[in-house]
Parts: C-alpha cells; structure tokens; sequence
C-alpha cells in the first residue's frame, strides 16, 4: 500500500497541512465530504448535524460500544462550494482544545484522480504540537474496527482498491 | 554557545529529506552525496551540517575521508511524533476511497 497521506507540520508555525491524492474522480471525493452517511463511514463517527452552506453548522459524535460519548466536534462552515473548497472551523467539546479553523481544497488531476488539501491553523504552536501528540493510537484502532465493520457490510465487491 | 536546531525545522527540508533517503542503506562521503543532486557542493555541506547540528546523521572519520550515516534513533523519534497523526488520516482517507469505489461501481 502506497503512502500518499502527507501531514507537513513546520516547525514554529500554529498551522499543518494535510494531502492526499486519491484514485477518484474530483466529484466522488467531494460527494464523501458532502453526504452525511457516507461521512459516518470513513470517519467512524455520527454525523448529528450537516448544513452544507455558507453559516451552516455541523456536528459530528463518536461513542463506544456502550453508547457513552467518547468524541464530539462541531463547527461552522464559512464557505461550501461544491467540488472546490469548505472553510470552516472544528472544535472538539470538553477539551482544552481552542476552536481550529480549516480551509479544505479539492482539485482534480485528471478525469480519474483528485486531490485534497486540508490546511489547519490553530491558535498557537503550542495547541497543534499537543494535538499532534494526543494518544491517537487507540483511536486509530477504535476508528480502525468500526470501519472494518462497515467494509464487510459494503461487501468485498470491489477488492480491486487499494 | 553553539545554536541546537530543531530535528523538525531539519526534516521540513526537500532535500535533506532525499539526503536522509539516500543514506538509509549506506555511509557516504559529501562528495558521493552532493552528486546526486543538481545543487551545488557548498549547499549541500550546508543541508549536512544542519542535519549533523540536530543529531540526525554523524560524521565518522576514515583515513582522510569523512563519512556520513544515519543516527536511527533520533530519525524514529521524529517518525514517532507525526506518523500516529498521519496514519489516522491515511487510514480515514483509504477507507474513504474504497467506499467511493464502491459507490461508483453500485451506482
């Protein structure tokens, strides 16, 4: 499997950028941005609220096998235009965490392949560099299960992908 | 005192990142090094030091050659720090296109 996630975290700078190339269509990777039941799947998260529109909210709500709240984020997006760009801000609830703002840009390469650049600045150096360094690695495993779950319901169709 | 450089500002370098790859698998001399870019000498001692000052590579002397290698340990320390961030994307993201996929081929 090929590496084509990127996270460049400058030293000094209160901001990261995230690209990744994928092997769809600029619209299909809009669409997983767009569409709430296809954004639970890749993200491993409820999806409460989605207004895709300029001052529209959203709210996003992980919770573990018993149902307790283990993760929920909100925000507001600025700018929402389809197959090219949403600004909006990301807070997760009871944390320390200040709000976060992120500008995601979408681009297609060819008729086949699109990009992302997901750019995220935060209040201060200090902020991202402990964001970079929350326990991710229980998450990823915890996101990693409920997304294999949803693969076996999607079915082994298309073992084609990566 | 000498000014400690931080092993990030290092790593955010194009080059001395391909300085890195290259010598992953063998010690190499400046000069073997600096040919396989198109920059010149003195910029590339340049990207060494900087890359010797935050412990990421080490001189060692042999005869009247001076060889670079990889200080591993630090380098892990570094990949440790961003990779669980950059994997959980990486996974998010693959997850993503496969259900994409299949998307397009249901639809």
């Amino acid at each position: 499997m090929k590496q084509n996630t990127n996270v460049h975290a400058e030293e000094g700078k209160q901001e990261l950028v995230i690209t990744r190339e994928f092997d769809l269509p600029l619209e299909l990777l809009f669409k997983a941005y767009e569409e709430p039941e296809i954004i639970e799947q890749w993200m491993g998260t409820n999806v409460l609220k989605l207004e895709n529109k300029k001052y529209g909210c959203w709210q996003f709500e992980t919770t573990d096998d018993q149902g307790n709240v283990v993760f929920r984020a909100n925000g507001v997006i600025h700018e929402f235009i389809r197959n090219q760009k949403i600004t909006r801000t990301f807070e997760m609830e009871n944390t320390m965490f200040p709000v976060q703002l992120e500008f995601l840009e979408f681009e297609k390469l060819t008729d086949n392949t699109s990009k992302l650049n997901m750019h995220i600045v935060f209040k201060s150096v200090e902020f991202r560099d402990q964001l970079l360094q929350l326990p991710f690695t229980q998450g990823i495993n915890m996101a990693h299960n409920q997304l294999q779950a949803v693969a076996s319901k999607l079915g082994e169709g298309n073992s084609s992908g990566k | 005192m000498k000014l400690r450089r931080d092993p990030f500002q290092a790593i955010a370098d194009p080059t001395r990142r391909a300085i890195l790859v290259l010598l992953v698998s063998q010690t190499m001399t400046a000069g073997a090094i600096a040919k396989n870019f198109d920059t010149s000498r003195p910029t590339i001692s340049k990207h060494l030091q900087i890359l010797t000052e935050c412990e990421l590579l080490e001189q060692e002397q042999k005869g009247r050659k001076i060889y670079y290698h990889l200080k591993p340990e630090k380098i892990k320390a570094i990949a440790d720090f961003i990779e669980p961030f950059r994997k959980l994307w990486d996974d998010r993201f693959n997850k993503l296109e496969s259900i994409m996929k299949n998307y397009q081929s249901t639809k």
